[in-house]
């Protein structure tokens, strides 16, 4: 009780240090648990694909289409179900800053995704309307979409203005689940093709292949590819997983880079405070040659030093830690579209605690040692 | 202890500073006896080596050899542990610039030592507070240092030596950071401890009316014993 009593009062002796160091610490593990999110939502997408499902897809690049007549062939390969085409539209809603992923799709594309959900009364609204999309919940509820909004788009790939009617929005089977996508018929985007652009008609973005059974993916995969090798276009298949991790590997240096900033960030921090421990151990080194003097032992002094360090920690780090989901919410608003799931693990959380707890430690260490070995007569001769 | 034995016993002792690679001696062949309830002022010129040797008596320093037994211990025979153990035992400390702690009020820093004896809160208090009325501060016992004068700062460090009832208290040079009527009170408060409870007190000062408060005067001269005791007070 007197020890915290000591703690307390010593760590608010110098009220505006503590106070600036303690606002340090808050953007500090507040900046830090910002970018390990970013790299969670990053990942999200990836986490969130099955293995159930596979990719094919051009084995030189996903920038290269696959032909239609793939599809039959892919179906007739044991222990696949289903195939559903898919090719990224990449349009531009209003604004290249209104980003969201559209994809041109088949119509059991929505049996192979059972996590979006759809009314069956939208969905024979929208396999009735050729020019009829779907959109998601966060989608919809960001842009305030609703069934029968006209929604335009201008291409980027596929030139022109393309205008599409809502006709149902889907749910997603869990919050966990990325609803901010747009889909639209296939059949649509093919027959505009083969009246403006013949030669970019018949052609696939991506075949998604469901399976009989998940342990079967890999002897699948090697089928298909099999099937069209030495073909003019060799596909490259693997499970949805891979494939979006594949997507993201793209991006494995950029994530790097923001994991490497996460911890440079601590490792600041961790200086500035190892400087403020540092100097109010040496100013206090009378009042601890005192205290030795009188008995205390040299644990105690330790104590006092690594209890103040932890007090300031747990103060900056708690604080960081409370606004993090405030935080959190303001940087996904502030990040637009770009991070569908943004979300605060509680890993995050944990690994913020532990560095708030790592920075107290490390900026205690040395002046705890040092205060505890200080000779009684040296420490007294100290002046503040 | 034998009863017949002095308090404190220093036969030969030798003391000295390393700097800057070479060897300066400080205390050279001291051999002194202090006797229970004695009040000794330790005099000499800056650099004679008497702060030295009220550092050694008090177990904050060790000797390079000789004898020096306090209350019948031989206290260069401990180890830091047992040292710091046997000085909040049995020895209360005076300091020139007090050493209170800042961010303590007046009665949590005469409180501090006894934090390291078994007693409960209730007998703490209860201690603290007898020991600051003796030093008449009863009223600022709620008073951070800062919010003291110089005179009352150094009779809480007194009530802070006092306060576990040592068998010895060390001052060093305590009323040398005081004005004169300040350095009058302390002085005549550690005389009434020493008249009343009969605490042996071994005080460093280079002022000579603080060393008329003490029965018996030593006198330090370049680190050896220069004269015979000699009678300051009835």
């Amino acid at each position: 009780m007197f020890m915290l009593k000591l703690i307390v009062r010593n760590a608010l002796r110098h009220r505006l240090r503590t106070g600036l160091t303690v606002i340090g610490l808050l953007v500090a593990v507040l900046a830090f648990g910002l970018l390990q999110t970013v790299v969670d939502a990053w990942y999200a997408g990836a986490q969130a694909a099955s293995n159930a499902r596979l990719i094919t897809r051009n084995a030189i690049s996903l920038v290269f289409p696959l032909p239609l007549n793939y599809e039959a062939r892919i179906r007739g390969i044991q222990g696949v179900t289903s195939v559903a085409r898919s090719s990224w539209f990449g349009g531009v809603y209003q604004s290249p800053k209104n980003f969201f992923a559209q994809f041109a799709v088949t119509p059991n594309y929505l049996d192979l995704y059972p996590e979006f959900v759809l009314s069956d009364a939208e969905r024979q609204a929208w396999l009735r309307d050729r020019k009829g999309c779907l959109v998601g919940r966060q989608l919809a509820d960001l842009y305030g979409f609703k069934v029968g909004d006209v929604l335009p788009l201008r291409g980027t790939i596929f030139p022109g203005t393309w205008e599409f009617v809502v006709r149902g929005i889907f749910e997603g089977s869990d919050a966990g689940k990325i609803t901010r996508q747009m889909m639209f018929h296939w059949d649509y985007l093919n027959e505009t093709l083969r009246k403006s652009a013949r030669q970019r008609a018949d052609q696939v973005g991506i075949y998604i292949v469901g399976i009989e059974h998940a342990d079967s993916a890999p002897s699948i995969a090697r089928a298909i590819d099999a099937t069209f090798r030495n073909s003019l276009a060799e596909t490259l298949t693997e499970t949805e997983q891979a494939f979006q991790l594949g997507f993201i590997a793209m991006s494995n240096e950029i994530i790097a880079a923001i994991r490497i900033v996460s911890y440079v960030v601590i490792v600041i921090i961790m200086a500035v405070m190892a400087n403020t421990m540092a100097m109010s151990a040496r100013e206090r080194t009378a009042e601890y040659a005192t205290l030795k003097t009188l008995g205390f032992r040299p644990g105690f002094i330790a104590l006092l030093i690594v209890g103040e360090s932890a007090a300031i920690c747990a103060l900056g780090g708690g604080l960081a830690i409370a606004a993090m989901p405030h935080a959190a919410s303001a940087f996904k608003h502030f990040a637009g579209t770009y991070f569908p799931i943004f979300e605060v693990s509680n890993l995050t959380l944990a690994l913020q605690a532990a560095c708030a707890l790592a920075i107290a430690l490390a900026a205690a260490i040395v002046p705890a040692v040092r205060a505890g070995r200080v000779r009684i007569v040296e420490g007294l001769r100290a002046i503040g | 202890m034998d009863e017949a034995e002095p308090f404190i016993i220093i036969r030969r002792l030798f003391k000295a500073y390393r700097r800057g690679g070479q060897i300066v001696p400080v205390l050279n062949d001291i051999s002194l006896e202090v006797a229970a309830g004695e009040f000794t002022a330790l005099m000499g010129p800056s650099g004679s080596g008497k702060s030295t040797l009220l550092n050694l008596i008090a177990g904050i320093d060790k000797p390079d050899s000789g004898e020096l037994r306090v209350g019948g211990i031989d206290i260069t025979a401990l180890s830091e542990s047992e040292l710091a153990d046997w000085r909040a035992r049995h020895i209360g400390f005076v300091f020139q610039f007090y050493n209170l702690m800042p961010v303590l009020t007046a009665f949590e820093n005469v409180e501090l030592p006894l934090l390291l004896t078994r007693l409960s809160r209730a007998q703490r208090r209860e201690r603290v507070g007898l020991t600051l009325a003796i030093v008449g501060l009863d009223d600022r016992k709620a008073h951070y240092p800062s919010e003291l004068s110089g005179g009352q700062q150094q009779r809480v460090a007194i009530a802070r030596a006092v306060v576990t009832d040592p068998a010895l208290l060390v001052a060093d040079e305590p009323t040398g950071d005081l004005d004169r009527v300040s350095a009058s009170e302390v002085l005549a408060l550690l005389r009434r401890l020493n008249d009343e409870l009969g605490t042996t007190i071994l005080m460093v000062t280079h002022d000579v009316h603080a060393a008329r408060s003490a029965r018996r005067l030593v006198h330090l001269e370049k680190g050896e014993l220069s004269t015979e005791p000699i009678q300051l007070r009835d």
